[in-house]
């Protein structure tokens, strides 16, 4: 959500290639002028959040570390002009596919895909809690399960990564039924035979064989995004028709940046 | 006979039984391709008895991805998926030692030697029931019985690329370099995935598998 209202603000479309930063930020140095909008978590960069901002030639755009939650997000307007691996220009940092982390040195040419003006009036930014609530809806083995997941709080252990935030907490009885393989779908809560519930995040794999009680909603995939390591969770299940009209009250407040 | 179920509230499970058959392989593919590229459907995930469809939640509701499932099953029913594999890929690889770690322990578990372990691989026939996990995996039907070994306790941090593989009563190839608990028979030096050619996957669901033993030299 943060990296599509980065985008927005910059005047690009929302899918524009644009920066992530996880919990130590970054240093920027821009050889032209440039406009530039920051989202997500304030990594003290010293420059408004949630707005256009226009970056003179030379500037250097200090980020990080985190000051809140775990990413932050550096759109450029004109987007960045990278190559697409599988019509995307995003990284697969587990596996390598479609480029790599980036390292100091680097330099990253801006684009010219700029789609309308950028809003330089910043916005009232989602609220980043610090012990957060996931809303989730059923699973499809949610009836194996008898709502263990929603009565105590889980930690987010050091062992996560962008393929599953491993949580922490009281054991959830591991159900005896045996199961396929089966797709699994991102924000999925897993249980393996352990009973310590793992989320799927963004580069999850796409099938898996332990039962899932809950599935995140959607509205709430960018809580996942800014949780980090020892951060407090809990989970309220809550039925699929308001899981939608979350996400589109989430939609009109994204698009009310272009407003 | 399908059960079709929210998994989240942007996709949703279809399910044709418990069990892995010919009918129900056949149904996953069957589904798989009727709903390739339609608008608003953003990922198909096919696998033994499933497929998990995911969607645009703002493009797309639950109730109509669903009627369009079963459109599109009752009007499938009739053309049969082929009985024959269409086409056959041939998988060079080499067993044992430092490229097969597990093939003395896979014999060990099925009483048998590691010769005979290794014949009984490279002379059956398989069909990619799916690709899943990583990117251009194949889920493998067809591995003799004798030769199911469970999956280990604690996943190795490190499958090399093309490590030809045995979890429970399924044979697989790690396309790439990853972490993994299927049993490592032997390494095969094709590249399973490459994301500049087309299709990236070597292997697609329906084809035809036979592993074909190498020696050293050849590797």
């Amino acid at each position: 959500m943060a990296l599509r209202a980065a985008n927005l603000l910059a005047g690009n479309a929302e899918n524009a290639p644009a920066l992530e930063m996880t919990l130590t930020g970054g240093v920027f140095e821009f050889e032209t002028d440039a406009v530039i909008a920051l989202t997500g978590s304030d990594f003290g960069a010293g420059l408004p959040l949630w707005s256009a901002v226009e970056i003179p030639a030379g500037t250097l755009v200090r980020c990080g570390p985190t000051r809140t939650g775990a990413r932050c997000y550096l759109a450029v307007r004109g987007g960045i002009a990278v190559p697409r691996t599988l019509a995307s220009a995003s990284t697969h940092v587990l596996t390598g596919l479609g480029g790599r982390v980036l390292r100091s040195g680097d330099v990253l040419p801006i684009g010219q895909e700029a789609v309308r003006k950028p809003r330089f009036s910043a916005r009232a930014a989602p609220e980043y809690a610090r012990a957060p609530l996931l809303r989730a809806t059923a699973g499809p083995q949610a009836d194996w399960f008898s709502g263990e997941l929603y009565q105590a709080a889980y930690l987010v252990t050091e062992e996560s990564n962008r393929m599953g935030l491993r949580l922490s907490g009281p054991p959830i009885p591991s159900p005896a039924g045996h199961m396929l393989t089966e797709g699994v779908a991102l924000g999925a809560v897993q249980v393996p035979p352990g009973g310590q519930p793992i989320v799927l995040f963004v580069e999850h794999q796409t099938t898996g064989g332990y039962p899932k009680p809950a599935n995140v909603i959607s509205a709430d995939f960018w809580r996942l995004g800014q949780l980090r390591p020892r951060d407090e969770v809990r989970f309220e299940l809550i039925p699929l028709d308001r899981a939608l009209a979350l996400l589109r009250e989430q939609e009109q407040w994204l698009y009310s940046l272009l407003s | 006979m399908a059960d079709i179920r929210a998994a989240s509230d942007r996709s949703l499970l279809v399910t044709f039984g418990e069990v892995i058959t010919a009918e129900s392989a056949a149904a996953v593919a069957r589904l798989t391709h009727a709903l390739e590229g339609l608008r608003g459907i953003l990922n198909l995930h096919p696998a033994h008895v499933s497929v998990l469809v995911e969607f645009d939640p703002r493009l797309r509701r639950h109730a109509e991805i669903e009627a369009l499932v079963r459109e599109r099953l009752e009007s499938g029913q009739s053309a049969d998926a082929p009985a024959q594999p269409q086409r056959i890929v041939e998988i060079p690889v080499r067993y044992g030692g430092e490229f097969g770690p597990d093939l003395d322990e896979v014999a060990r578990h099925a009483g048998l030697s590691p010769e005979r372990v290794v014949d009984l691989h490279a002379s059956a026939r398989y069909l990619v029931h799916f690709l899943g996990f990583s990117p251009g995996f194949p889920y493998l039907g067809g591995l003799p019985p004798e030769l199911a070994t469970p999956r280990l306790a604690v996943p190795r941090n490190l499958a090399p690329a093309g490590s030809v593989a045995i979890g429970g009563s399924h044979a697989g190839i790690y396309p790439m370099d990853s972490p993994g608990g299927w049993r490592i028979l032997g390494r095969t030096p094709m590249r399973l995935f490459d994301a500049d050619a087309s299709p990236p996957a070597l292997l697609a669901m329906g084809d035809g598998v036979r592993f074909l033993p190498i020696a050293e030299g050849r590797f």
